[in-house]
């Protein structure tokens, strides 16, 4: 349990965030691998599992029909994976949400895994826990909101 | 290194034969010229050339070969118009016309002991292409040199080979991105901030040369800024309708600079203002 506590606190989605909410967080967690190849997620299943990454790197895919798995980023050590968990998507409450994207392991991937009922719960039972855990996933979706606007805008596109 | 003032008189073209040209791209190509005169061609790096394809027109293109070579000018060019798409045509032993070198060159002297970060998109690689050559033909100069280049595709890299070999090397961090690509490209897929995002960087002592499409450099100045680099260590190569070089016509003026003769290499604090005015 220290184990997991400490690995939580050094990976940068945590950090800085008091000993007492990390040992809080462990009961969510397990430690997990994935060989290259493996699926961490896949789109359509249940969104059960949110994976810190603490080494190796992973790709989203989208599949699009006709063309196969588009690749639309790749994540590595220090990323996050797996937000569908949080219903910030706005489905239906009374569903249980669903994955968006495929992540596959491009490398051996270590993560920390955390049960996303498990996280919501705490969350909701702690909610000074909840309230720093939801701007820190709002900082990271404004992130990635930002870099999909520039990667949509096309920029190296050749143009007179 | 002191910037170069042009050889001859600035509005008389020089004349200059293709010794060798490199297809980078199908769109885009390398020129390895002949220096114009005996004694070589001396520039800094980020500086410019006006170039001339007799009968077609004349175009800025920045230098993109190594300032310690001066017995060759290389210039890296895109065939998007229709005196770029002429020069295209043009073949070893062919003759243009080169004005320069002109403008303001990337802070190495400045950099000294300091980390040089350069972050590239797309053919802003070459433009920086010669102060990256620099820094690695006098690496003891710097403290870490870091590489961050972005590419629309795998299909898209320019001078892949010397990407690589720079990779290989073990005093200099490399790191590529692709926008987009399929599942059988192995590297990074992201846009070229996500690289500034994960770089380690000591902030105080990094000065970051940025030169690509210009709402790319928007969003990397912003996540520089997040990781603290302050402006005045952030360096960006403006590109505008350069025509006259030495700042008569007003062609690329820039709020109250001309890009010719005032940039292309700016300091990001003096023209801060001036990034984000439109259609300026």
């Amino acid at each position: 349990m220290d184990d997991l506590a400490r690995l939580l606190a050094a990976h940068p989605f945590l950090d800085g965030l008091g000993r007492a909410h990390h040992a809080v967080l462990v009961g969510c967690t397990k430690n997990v691998r994935f060989q290259p190849g493996q699926f961490l997620l896949r789109e359509g299943e249940e969104a059960r599992t949110f994976y810190l990454l603490r080494a190796g790197r992973a790709s989203l895919e989208v599949h699009v029909p006709g063309r196969g798995a588009v690749r639309v980023e790749t994540v590595g050590a220090g990323d996050v994976l797996g937000l569908s968990w949080t219903r910030l998507d706005g489905a239906d409450p009374s569903l249980p949400p669903r994955v968006h994207l495929d992540a596959r392991a491009l490398d051996p991937v270590v993560a920390l895994a955390l049960d996303g009922a498990c996280l919501y719960r705490k969350m909701e039972a702690d909610h000074e826990l909840g309230y720093v855990l939801m701007k820190r996933l709002l900082a990271l979706t404004y992130h990635r909101l930002e870099r999909v606007r520039l990667q949509r805008l096309d920029v190296y596109k050749a143009s007179p | 290194m002191t910037t170069p003032i042009p050889l001859f008189d600035p509005m008389v073209p020089a004349f200059a034969r293709i010794s060798r040209v490199d297809r980078e791209l199908p769109d885009v190509f390398t020129w390895h010229l002949a220096a114009p005169s005996g004694a070589g061609f001396s520039f800094a790096p980020g500086q410019f050339n006006m170039l001339y394809a007799f009968g077609a027109g004349e175009v800025p293109i920045s230098i993109s070969g190594d300032p310690n070579r001066p017995e060759e000018l290389v210039h890296t060019i895109r065939a998007v118009g229709a005196v770029t798409r002429a020069m295209q045509g043009l073949r070893k032993g062919d003759t243009i016309g080169v004005r320069g070198p002109f403008g303001s060159a990337w802070p190495l002297a400045e950099a000294r002991d300091q980390d040089l970060l350069f972050v590239a998109g797309g053919l802003g690689v070459a433009p920086l292409r010669p102060a990256i050559l620099h820094a690695l033909a006098a690496r003891s100069l710097y403290r870490r040199v870091i590489v961050l280049a972005g590419f629309r595709s795998p299909a898209d890299f320019i001078f892949r080979k010397e990407l690589e070999r720079w990779r290989s090397r073990f005093d200099v961090t490399v790191e590529v991105t692709v926008d987009r690509a399929d599942t059988s490209f192995r590297g990074t897929v992201a846009v070229v901030p996500a690289l500034i995002a994960e770089v380690e960087l000591d902030p105080a002592a990094t000065v970051a040369l940025l030169c690509g499409p210009e709402v790319m450099m928007r969003f990397a100045v912003r996540e520089l800024e997040r990781r603290g680099v302050p402006h005045e260590r952030i360096h960006v190569s403006m590109e505008r309708s350069m025509k006259c070089g030495v700042g008569f016509c007003g062609h690329c003026q820039y709020g109250p600079t001309f890009v010719c003769k005032d940039g292309p290499v700016y300091r990001f604090d003096r023209i801060e203002r001036l990034f984000y005015v439109r259609e300026i």
